[in-house]
């Protein structure tokens, strides 16, 4: 069936059935990859985006019950105009495969929004659901921390 | 000796061609020519080209698989440090799968010895052998070896390119070369004149290239400090693109499903539920396993996991535990090698020696890349292309020419951004299940994408490993150890697949991180054995010293406890009469952590150490007690690479490493029911995360005359360190993993 959404700031019209999971009508229907699939059952995050702000695995929203506005990785900054998160995340050179990077920044980018300047333990509360298999956290800790900063500054 | 010289310098000489609009560099390989996959133009098809200069700028080919570790930008700053542009302005595209692009430091591991006592001549050795991949046309990446491959060849290119640049612009103005200089991607000349590389570009390619000598490492700019990673900007936007991300005008998605049992093909299958399904356009009979084509990958998922199969059975041991029946019976026939026998371990002991008889089991490991097995594949009838996230370019072309016939000429691989690797994707299987399908959707581009559960299930396994040891400790002294260690064999079995003949002889890899330690025992015997083929294995993150790190750091654990001697101050010694960059990397995390041999109660510490891939490693961890949950609060970890090329990178891929090696140490284990995997995905198969990863402090240390590799050397040590620390924190000591069966650790 036909359903509307909307997507970093612009409407598109989709036809696909009802239980279709958002990250699959963004990869494979709208061409938007920078959302990754990693295990299809929100164990992994790296299909994180975000419903009207809020950070949602979108393996598990199927199409037919969503509602609100969608910000992907495309929509929170492009590489000519970074957000300040992704600022962050280069000065700790913090990707390495890379895969589950933007399903890490889209959460951490909830998570700042929500909390200004997070501790420790918000980290680790707001960011266990993000695997990386590379392990960066220790970076991703480092620039959450400098985007909260920069945040605040600006 | 001479001729050896001759040889390893004939390997380096450098070549130029013309291309359109400007100027290739390169190596000429030594003997004969590789073919060219980038046919420079007639009579240059010997040239292996690094470097294009031309109305673009400067263009750098990297025939090496980005999977995290940094390579493009590494080879950039190489090739900057001697051509005088900015590494942030070069462009770095990965070359096709071609032969002239051989690895010529990983068989360079082949050549025998312990490798860090290497002479010189060894070394230079190791180089010459290192040109035999050339003939089984490996272009891998793999083994800690990107850096030690690139770190002369990208040079030499460079500096190459920078003198050839700089004739052609003497010739134009009439001057002496020896009066020009370089900077910033220019040539400048006398009187303020400057000409950039852009406009002598086209004048270079008819000047014969000038063979010069290397700036001494007193004048590096580049090598030695951190670059920023040139991937960096498209890996938080979204926009690198990695094998799923492939999209190519009017592709179809599809999914699989495979045998579960390995070897396996079906007795039948029922595929009537899936035809009506929506979104579905073809179902695929693959032999030994089904395909579902379709408009939209996770529909095609939904039918093909409609589609009922009966497999036939398994041909090998079902369970784990028959399986791990078989790894040790291994030790009741012959040994495979005996890479290490110094002294008697058969000797009596002296009175008043202590012993230790242990032994240790590790489970069988998936890769679990954050990126599922993927390719793309398009088949025209004559010609194929495949888009594959692989560490193998020139591996995918030869079995997708075997599969299909083609010749490897009319098969073209483009290797993409790869969401890790970990030595998954050095096999071909996945991009073999693209070109099945291809070949069945002729004229129409497909994507696979494996579903978790498949991809966990149908991995090249780390293997499943037993080790027996005794050791013997005397006065506060190590006396003796004997190690015997039996698992099927990586090495032998995925060299097999790849390079499609049988590997016999000794094994070296098998026993790798164990009869190479950096250790002084006046007693002293590490013998191999290989278990016959059962599930596949290939390999994982540093191979073998995963599992030999962890044995023999275990044992010497045991030793200086039962010697009542401090583990760190045993292992020092030991290490110091042996090799002193190994006894410096403890002496670092000594003083990093600031180790006093006692800890606090509720605190428990412990310390390992592994040499492999040419780098000695140590590492300190601390656990803590947390309201009876066991967190890994604190590491450490020093490394000797002899030359970090980058040493923010070194340090992202050392504790990435360490990472690695957790996660199993903690949660990793692969096991069999019916000859079929029993884990499915990531809740079955965790990893370290951010409340469980410890806080990490690195130093990189450049110490030893060689360089090491840095990608998989941090991964032997972090179990052994973990178990070690378990037992200072609990008193029990821990001979098998996963570490959750026997502790309650914080996740």
């Amino acid at each position: 069936m036909s359903k509307t959404l909307r997507i970093n700031g612009k409407t598109h019209q989709v036809d696909l059935p009802d239980d279709v999971p958002l990250l699959w009508v963004l990869r494979d229907e709208l061409g938007m990859t920078g959302t990754k699939f990693g295990c299809g059952v929100a164990a992994c995050g790296a299909c994180t985006v975000q419903i009207d702000g809020e950070a949602v695995r979108s393996c598990q929203q199927p199409l037919g019950d969503i509602e609100g506005e969608i910000t992907t990785i495309e929509g929170l900054g492009t590489p000519e105009n970074l957000a300040a998160i992704q600022m962050a995340w280069v000065e700790h050179q913090v990707a390495q495969c890379g895969y589950c990077q933007s399903g890490q920044i889209m959460q951490a980018a909830s998570l700042l929004a929500e909390n200004p300047s997070p501790t420790d333990s918000d980290i680790d509360e707001a960011m266990q659901g993000n695997l990386c298999r590379c392990g960066t956290y220790p970076r991703i800790r480092a620039a959450i921390h400098s985007a909260a900063k920069m945040m605040q500054e600006a | 000796m001479a001729s050896l010289k001759k040889i390893a310098r004939r390997s380096f000489l450098i070549g130029s061609a013309a291309i359109l609009g400007g100027v290739a560099f390169g190596t000429y390989k030594y003997h004969q020519p590789a073919p060219n996959p980038l046919d420079p133009g007639e009579g240059k098809a010997v040239l292996n080209p690094f470097v294009f200069v031309d109305q673009s700028g400067v263009t750098l080919i990297a025939p090496r698989a980005e999977m995290g570790q940094g390579v493009r930008s590494s080879w950039a700053a190489l090739i900057a440090e001697e051509l005088d542009v900015d590494p942030a302005k070069v462009t770095v595209l990965h070359g096709s799968a071609a032969k002239a692009y051989y690895n010529s430091s990983l068989l360079a591991e082949a050549v025998p010895g312990r490798g860090y006592d290497a002479s010189d001549f060894q070394h230079s050795l190791a180089q010459v052998v290192g040109n035999f991949s050339k003939f089984f046309d490996l272009q891998v990446t793999g083994g800690s070896s990107s850096m030690k491959d690139g770190f002369e060849r990208m040079r030499l290119a460079g500096a190459s390119a920078r003198e050839t640049l700089k004739e052609a612009a003497a010739q134009r103005l009439g001057v002496s070369r020896a009066l020009l200089d370089t900077k910033d991607g220019q040539v400048l000349a006398p009187g303020g004149v400057t000409l950039s590389y852009a406009e002598l570009a086209a004048d270079a390619a008819g000047v014969e290239p000038q063979e010069v000598e290397l700036r001494p490492a007193a004048q590096w700019k580049y090598i030695g400090k951190p670059v920023p990673r040139i991937d960096m900007l498209a890996k938080v936007t979204g926009t690198a693109g990695f094998g799923v991300d492939t999209r190519l005008e009017g592709m179809r998605f599809a999914a699989i499903k495979q045998s579960p049992v390995f070897g396996a093909g079906k007795r039948s299958f029922d595929a009537s539920a899936a035809e009506n399904m929506p979104g579905v356009e073809k179902i695929l009979d693959l032999g030994d396993a089904v395909a579902v084509v379709g408009s939209n990958t996770w529909l095609a998922q939904q039918a093909v996991d409609a589609i009922e199969v009966d497999w036939e059975a398994p041909s090998y041991p079902e369970t784990t535990d028959a399986l791990f029946a078989e790894i040790a019976a291994a030790f009741d026939g012959s040994a495979n090698s005996t890479m290490r026998d110094d002294g008697d371990v058969e000797a009596a002991l002296p009175e008043g020696a202590e012993l230790i008889e242990a032994e240790y089991q590790l489970p069988y490991l998936a890769h679990a890349t954050m990126e599922p097995m993927n390719a793309t594949a398009l088949y025209t009838g004559d010609t194929l292309q495949i888009w594959a996230p692989n560490q193998g370019p020139t591996i995918v072309q030869q079995a997708a020419a075997d599969l299909t016939g083609l010749s490897k000429e009319a098969i073209e691989v483009h290797t993409t951004y790869l969401g890790g690797g970990f030595g998954r994707r050095i096999e071909v299987d996945y991009c073999n299940r693209a070109v099945q399908i291809a070949q069945q959707m002729q004229g129409t581009p497909v994507q696979l994408t494996w579903s978790r559960e498949e991809d966990m299930s149908h991995d090249y396994f780390r293997p499943g490993a037993i080790a027996r040891y005794r050791g013997a400790v005397k006065d506060g002294k190590a006396l003796m150890v004997h190690g015997k260690i039996a698992a099927q064999s990586t090495t032998q079995e995925a060299a097999g697949r790849m390079m499609g003949m049988p590997m016999v002889g000794p094994d070296k890899g098998h026993v790798d991180a164990a009869f190479n330690q950096p250790l002084a025992i006046p007693n002293f015997r590490v013998e191999g054995y290989l278990v016959k083929p059962m599930v596949p294995v290939g390999f994982w993150r540093s191979v073998a010293a995963s599992f030999n790190g962890f044995f023999s750091d275990s044992i010497i654990d045991e030793m200086a406890h039962k010697a009542g001697r401090d583990p760190l101050e045993f292992r020092l010694e030991l290490a110091r009469a042996e090799w002193e960059p190994a006894a410096q990397v403890l002496e670092q995390v000594r003083d990093m952590s600031g180790w006093t041999g006692k800890t606090p109660e509720g605190t428990g510490r412990g310390v390992a150490m592994a040499y492999s891939f040419g780098t000695p490693v140590a590492q300190v961890i601390e656990v803590e007690d947390r309201d009876g949950q066991i967190a890994i609060s604190k590491a450490w970890i020093a490394a000797d690479l002899g030359l970090a090329v980058d040493p923010q990178n070194t340090e992202a891929q050392l504790f990435s490493g360490l990472a690695y090696g957790l996660s199993a140490a903690c949660f990793g284990e692969i096991t069999f029911e019916g000859g079929m995997v029993e884990q499915e995905n990531f809740p079955d198969y965790d990893a370290m995360r951010m409340p469980s990863m410890p806080r990490v402090e690195v130093a990189v240390l450049q110490n030893q005359k060689h360089m090491g590799g840095a990608g998989e050397p941090g991964t032997p040590p972090a179990a052994p360190a973990l178990a070690n620390a378990l037992f200072d924190l609990t008193g029990k000591r821990a001979r098998r993993l996963p570490l959750m069966h026997d502790f309650d650790l914080l996740t």
